[in-house]
């Protein structure tokens, strides 16, 4: 579905990784993890389109990602969820709006009466379901933005530090979520650091570790 | 007209995502208010003179004089009310009497002036048919038979007057142009000042798969009825505050017939389609082309 091939990407002139390739399967379970500053966050950028590859090849659902047009890449969006650290959100619609926005922008707001409550009691947001994103706390975020990333039902889910503001408890509820999704069929990628994290989810689903160093994409060994 | 009803009542669920920017919108709506309501002045100015120049210049052409010497004895004057009855076009001919030639003078002379004391011409005034006489073959016949008669068609000041209405026409264009230009910079700074203000806005909805016209329809709708709602409110305003321009002083002057009459009152119901219109095209230019830009 994803596929990397040889990538290389810098900034300014500083390559930041080369040589790079990696192939997301349909139901694999990925960690990408590294050193803060090793470029986990730009990988799974390119991962989604919002960003090219200087060289080499990001092919998406079979198609080149540099040669997708701008609606092209709007509609191969549609098909990766994506959860960031720092979930973005609209403050002004309220929690259940914000969940239903993919399918508001694909002109097929009407399914959200079907899919939301559902939705909503999975993640344990019902309760919260007509707040507005700023009273929620850190947890509840992450989960609402899980809940938008798969309301599209998309093949791929990419997740970038989903357990960076929240506690033990909280990543634990997270992982658990993405491991269902997991076994729905959905390919799962996370850039995390957090290896006791890691550890304790190797347990409950057959995950490959990849490790993001000195512009290097290598498997994790050992030390996991 | 489907795309227009779709325009006006758009999709409730996609004019939320993006947040109303309070203080764009006011501006929007006061700039494209003041826009519409200068349109209206300018137009109806421009309209007004025209219409008065035609006016003018028509009664001009109409009526011509017929000027022979002071000189000039009853036969001649006799003759020239012959030939000026015999000629095809001309309605009717008559000698200003004295009090006529008197009220012509006095603007200049003053009233108390005795027309003995002074070598004023005979007058015969002429009012032109329909079609009207040949100007140029009816004063080849006076040269001919009466050489002193001088036929004054008004000519020299016809031209002048349809020359200044031309010109004022002209200048009521490039200002209405200029207006047009200033309400399209004011949309486009505005649509770009909101577009910037919901930059984060644009982020997520592109992050969940929202295609660019779907997010330039939002700005682009909003746009178009702000500036549809300011022209309506300055158009009113400028009809309003045309009703009590102050009349002058005597009917048919110039000033009491400042505002549009018969088909002129299609302009200011056009303004607010035009506005709406400009709006709409503006903004979705703007909107496209500043998210091609973002990635």
């Amino acid at each position: 579905m994803i596929e990397l091939e040889n990538v290389s990407y810098g900034f300014g002139g500083t390559p930041l990784f080369s040589g790079l390739s990696l192939s997301l399967e349909p139901g694999s379970f990925h960690f990408l993890t590294g050193p803060s500053g090793a470029g986990k966050t730009t990988l799974l950028r390119l991962c989604y389109a919002d960003l090219q590859a200087d060289q080499g090849q990001v092919r998406l659902f079979d198609q080149d990602s540099a040669r997708l047009g701008r609606d092209a890449v709007a509609m191969t969006r549609r098909r990766i969820g994506v959860v960031h650290q720092n979930c973005a959100f609209l403050d002004h619609l309220t929690i259940s709006e914000n969940i239903a926005l993919p399918l508001t922008v694909a002109d097929r707001a009407a399914e959200a009466a079907g899919n939301l409550p559902e939705l909503l009691a999975w993640v344990g947001l019902t309760a919260q379901s007509s707040q507005f994103p700023p009273e929620l706390s850190g947890g509840e975020r992450q989960r609402a933005a899980l809940a938008r990333a798969v309301i599209m039902s998309p093949d791929v889910i990419i997740a970038d530090e989903p357990t960076g503001n929240v506690d033990w408890e909280m990543s634990q509820r997270l992982m658990t979520l993405l491991v269902e999704l997991n076994r729905m069929g959905k390919a799962v990628l996370i850039a995390t650091h957090d290896l006791t994290m890691i550890r304790a989810m190797k347990a409950e689903v057959s995950a490959r570790v990849l490790r993001l160093k000195d512009g290097q994409l290598v498997q994790a060994g050992a030390e996991l | 007209m489907r795309a227009v009803i779709d325009l006006i009542v758009g999709d409730p669920q996609a004019d939320r995502a993006v947040p109303h920017t309070g203080i764009t919108a006011r501006l929007t709506v006061f700039v494209t208010g003041v826009m519409a309501f200068l349109a209206v002045l300018v137009l109806a100015l421009s309209m007004t003179a025209g219409r008065v120049a035609d006016r003018w210049a028509d009664e001009l052409a109409q009526a011509a004089t017929l000027r022979l010497p002071a000189d000039a004895g009853e036969a001649a004057v006799a003759r020239a009310l012959e030939i000026l009855r015999t000629t095809p076009g001309v309605a009717t001919a008559r000698t200003l009497n004295d009090a006529e030639q008197q009220a012509l003078l006095d603007p200049w002379l003053g009233g108390d002036l005795s027309l003995d004391t002074l070598p004023i011409p005979k007058l015969i005034e002429i009012v032109a048919d329909a079609p009207p006489y040949d100007v140029d073959g009816l004063r080849a016949r006076f040269a001919a038979e009466l050489p002193a008669a001088v036929l004054d068609d008004h000519a020299g000041w016809r031209a002048p007057l349809l020359k200044a209405a031309a010109r004022l026409r002209l200048v009521a264009g490039m200002v209405t142009l200029l207006i047009g230009a200033a309400l399209i910079a004011t949309i486009i700074l505005a649509a770009q000042a909101s577009l910037a203000a919901n930059l984060q806005v644009i982020r997520v909805l592109r992050l969940v798969g929202a295609r660019d016209i779907y997010i330039a329809r939002a700005f682009v709708r909003r746009f178009t009825l702000r500036a549809g709602l300011g022209a309506v409110l300055g158009v009113v305003f400028g009809v309003v505050v045309l009703q009590f321009v102050p009349g002058g002083d005597a009917p048919g002057s110039f000033l009491s017939e400042i505002g549009f009459q018969g088909a002129g009152w299609l302009w200011p119901l056009v303004i607010p389609l035009i506005a709406a219109i400009v709006a709409f095209a503006a903004t979705r230019a703007a909107a496209l082309a500043r998210l091609k830009e973002q990635t």
